[in-house]
């Protein structure tokens, strides 16, 4: 392959580097109105009274918006296919405020100074309610978070907001119970997730304008612009077909973004003022007011004979999706549909819980998805199971994981939300990863453990995960290939690139089945008017999906290319001979610049512009093993992360520069999420760590040395034999760490974040036993 | 009130309120490279160089620049383009949203030193956070850059 497997230099690297305006605030018109949002004190509170007459007097105020200035009309912020399977349970304002920061009112005016000024102004009187703040005591609380009438699930997802349950499922294949009484090992153990911010560098941001159409434009940093025009219409009443989205360069996104945030308050403005407006959030409320990985308190039974065979897997899950319940049942389902296939040779299996909502700060879409917390508990509990079996966990890890051609049960039952789709593993370099992985961190020499000087112990822990392709049978993406003049190409794809580096990737794609070169391909993404559909930047899609449809495009486009060649040397179709640059037949022969130029200039003239789409009838799953090697100083309990190897199956690694920088960057927010991260509250459910001095991301200093290669692996139902590589990277750091520090000093965490402090105490413990 | 500073090589008069920080001066003036991540001067994403080292623009009062010398990535054209080769081979841009800063500590750092370690490397450039890239590929290609490889 020319193009596709090489580490190429992304198509937007050098224009943002160069500091070219390029996101949504550099775009925005610079008369906007500046658009705040007043945000609640309290955690569950009822506005009794408010009254913005000192505000709207306030000169430079334009406007000013309650609760009493929208219908109710339900929605969810989760950007996913329609029907979605979030309940709608959110009003653009309320007169109900659900958690500490929660949309009270808005304000838009001349300059940001009068904004806020002007917010200072609105007078409310509350009725404060006692909130829910643990969600372990959520479920069948008297105090109800939804009582409101209105809202509704859109088909059966456990939805029962009387009982503070945003969703719940279950299902079992076989029966655990039985199993379990049959095992010569039953393991159990409870482990906790923490809270997670997305922390991508860009703050969310929108800005709209009405157009000389009169129609709405929306600018936003988004992952899923599509759904953004739809939730815009339906929840804001306001015409689909008067509404475009451009999505243009995003700062980062990792599931954040897969969420309404600013956009149906700034489309208000404009629609009611007709002025440009825009809103650029604080990182207070990046933090506080955007959303945030689902919490859980995962329950694992695990069940195996002496000889090292797991016969059964009990799990149940308690998710807090916060104060609404955007991507509430998706992200629960998928702890278990992403993880216990992992574990294919079980006798049965059990999955079950509930999603309840408190009054936090909601929870949402985050890179894993739910795998990570799942793979966490599962991966975790192996070790812990292998070492009362008294057997090797990575042998017992061999003998019990998924292989090439293998199935799970778990695949037909579990889907998005609904029912799954079965298929067999026709890629899985799993076996490899993990052989491959041991070598690259010497595993033999340093298992378990090596103990330094001065109070320092090394110890190394490893983990296995799996991920999905997107959506089958629902995420959708299209692509449409235009041929210029001079034979270069214009490749328009829904597709949305926010840093993942989908652009350059579908690019390549297409260059490789055009057979032409990168440069020769100029892509133009996400834009509601201008792109085909694409379902958005979420589930591991774009690379699989919108890569396939891209795939199907450019080869469509290459058989209409030779049908036009064979036309223009008046010969058949099936003499042609075409390698991207000349067509030839026989001693006849015209390149293809020659021949767009007469398409476009002097015979036949027509545009040739094709346009295809795809969606999946499976969700081919990336695997990987990944490996950590870490140093804690006995006397502080002090954690240094050494090296982390990872050894990832993406099938065919479209760009290798990119793909790696997926995997390495899933890989180190898994190392934050492992040891460094977590939303933290005060009882009154304020957040005590709304920005980066006291939410610790890891920084460069952190991070000592990252290993990672890739498996030789072929999906066939992939482009080029792709599968995907954005989320499968986060999965095993939490687990393999956690692993790798009981391995260095004996102490078992079973809650995140791995800190200094449970550590320290974990190895007192420890010394007051002996 | 008026501040004379010089950025980018050329002198700018900017009509300013007293209370306005660099950051926004400069992004009203379309430096629209400088871009805003946080609230309390702690994600680097807003980097310029204030008399050629590196601070962060949204804690500097635009009133504290009178007389000084200000440089945004628009005035180091050409080290940004070819940085950006190094960051290109290694996939170090994702989203490139801390670039820009990046690009302007790096080139800070190698006039201050031209033969950092990587721990020095490391150290110089902490206050870029990248939420992207995990830090090494970045680091790899800056490497290469300061070597000149
Ligand atoms: S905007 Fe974050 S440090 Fe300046
Ligand atoms: S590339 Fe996205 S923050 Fe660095």
């Amino acid at each position: 392959m020319k193009v596709v497997k090489h580490a190429l230099p992304s198509v937007d690297g050098k224009g943002l580097m160069m500091g070219r305006p390029a996101y949504t605030d550099d775009l925005a018109d610079p008369n906007s109105l500046i658009v705040k949002v007043l945000r609640s004190p309290h955690a569950y509170a009822k506005i009794v009274k408010i009254d913005t007459s000192k505000a709207e007097a306030l000169e430079g105020v334009e406007i000013v918006l309650t609760y009493k200035d929208f219908d109710r009309r339900p929605h969810t912020r989760a950007g996913q296919g329609f029907p979605e399977p979030s309940p709608y349970d959110k009003f653009v304002l309320d007169q109900w405020v659900r958690y500490i920061g929660d949309e009270t009112a808005c304000v838009a005016a001349v300059d940001e100074e009068t904004a806020q000024a002007a917010l200072k102004l609105i007078e409310i009187e509350w009725d404060i309610l006692e909130p829910i703040l643990d969600f372990e005591t959520a479920l069948d609380n008297e105090i109800l978070i939804h009582p409101e009438p209105e809202i509704f699930e859109n088909f059966p997802i456990g939805f029962d907001p009387k009982r503070n349950l945003a969703a719940a499922y279950s299902m079992e294949v076989g029966n655990v119970e039985d199993s379990l009484k049959e095992c010569d090992v039953v393991l159990e153990a409870q482990f906790f997730t923490q809270a997670q911010a997305h922390a991508a560098m860009e703050p969310h941001t929108v800005n709209a304008r009405m157009d000389y159409q009169n129609r709405l434009v929306l600018y936003t940093s988004t992952q899923a612009p599509f759904h953004i025009r739809r939730i815009v219409s339906q929840s804001l009443d306001f015409p689909m077909s008067r509404i475009r989205v451009i999505k243009p360069r995003v700062g980062g996104g990792f599931g954040g973004k897969q969420h309404i945030h600013g956009e149906l308050l700034v489309s208000t403005v404009t629609i009611k003022t007709g002025k440009p407006a825009k809103m650029v959030y604080t990182r207070k409320e990046v933090f506080e007011s955007s959303f945030q990985r689902h919490p859980m308190r995962l329950d694992i039974k695990l069940g195996a004979m002496k000889d090292g065979t797991l016969k059964a897997i009990n799990c149940h899950i308690l998710s807090d999706t916060g104060a609404y319940g955007e991507h509430a049942l998706t992200v629960f389902m998928v702890a278990g549909a992403k993880v216990l296939p992992l574990y294919n040779k079980v006798d049965s299996v059990k999955f079950y819980g509930d999603v309840v909502y408190t009054n936090h700060t909601s929870a949402g879409a985050y890179r894993g998805y739910g795998a990570i917390q799942g793979n966490f508990a599962i991966e975790s509990a192996i070790d812990m199971l292998c070492e009362k079996l008294g057997v090797d966990p990575i042998e017992f890890r061999e003998k019990n994981m998924m292989l090439k051609d293998e199935t799970s049960p778990i695949f037909a039952i579990m889907g998005e939300g609904t029912e799954g789709t079965a298929m067999n593993m026709e890629s899985c370099e799993l076996g490899y990863c993990v052989s491959r992985g041991q070598e690259l961190l010497k595993w033999k020499e340093k298992y378990p453990r090596v103990e330094l000087a001065d109070s320092k112990v090394r110890g190394v822990g490893m983990a296995i995960a799996m991920q999905g392709s997107g959506i089958p049978y629902i995420d959708m993406a299209s692509a449409t290939v235009k041929l210029n003049d001079d034979g270069f190409y214009n490749l328009l794809v829904g597709a949305t690139d926010i840093g993942q580096g989908s652009d350059t990737v579908l690019a390549q794609i297409a260059a490789e089945a055009l057979e032409t070169t990168l440069d020769k391909i100029i892509v133009y993404s996400s834009d509601s008017d201008l792109t085909p559909f694409d379902t958005g930047a979420y589930a591991s899609s774009t690379t699989y999906v919108s890569g396939n449809a891209v795939f199907k495009a450019a080869m469509d486009m290459k058989r209409a290319i030779v049908k036009e060649g064979a036309l223009a040397l008046g010969v058949k179709v099936e003499d042609i001979e075409y390698d991207g640059v000349v067509l030839k037949a026989g001693d006849k022969e015209i390149t293809l610049k020659a021949l767009s130029n007469r398409l476009y200039y002097s015979e036949d003239q027509k545009q040739l512009m094709i346009t295809n789409s795809y969606f999946g009838t499976k969700s081919p799953p990336p695997f990987m093993a990944g490996f950590a090697e870490v140093e804690v100083d006995t006397e502080t309990g002090e954690i240094k992360i050494v090296e982390y190897v990872s050894v990832v199956d993406c099938g065919t690694p479209i760009n290798l520069a990119l793909a790696k920088g997926q995997v390495e960057g899933g890989i180190v927010q898994g190392i934050g999420m492992a040891v460094y991260e977590e939303v933290l509250y005060t009882k009154t459910g304020k957040s005590i760590n709304n920005n980066f001095l006291n939410y610790h991301i890891p920084t460069r200093k952190e991070i000592n040395k990252l290993t990672t290669e890739f498996a030789e692996s072929y999906e066939e139902s992939g482009p080029f034999g792709a599968k995907s590589v954005g989320e499968i990277g986060i999965d095993t750091p939490p687990a393999a760490i956690a692993n790798a520090v009981y391995n260095a000093v004996g102490v078992r965490i079973q809650t995140l974040p791995i800190t200094p402090e449970k550590i320290l105490a974990g190895i007192l413990a420890n010394k007051a036993k002996k | 009130m008026k501040v004379n500073v010089k950025v980018n090589g050329q002198n700018k008069v900017f009509n300013i309120e007293p209370g306005d920080y660099l950051l926004d001066t400069l992004r009203k003036e379309n430096y629209l490279s400088v871009k805003k991540g946080c609230d309390n001067s702690s994600c680097g994403v807003c980097t310029v160089l204030f008399d050629g080292k590196p601070i962060k623009s949204c804690s500097l009062l635009t009133a504290k620049t009178e007389g000084h010398e200000v440089t945004t990535v628009e005035g180091i054209q050409k080290e940004a383009d070819k940085l950006s080769d190094y960051f290109g081979a290694e996939g170090a841009d994702q989203c490139g949203y801390c670039t820009p800063g990046m690009a302007l500590s790096v080139h800070a750092l190698k006039e201050e030193n031209s033969n950092p370690s990587d721990e020095e490397i490391k150290e110089y450039l902490t206050g870029n956070l990248c939420r992207c890239t995990g830090y090494q590929s970045q680091h790899i290609a800056i490497r290469n850059y300061l070597e000149d490889k």
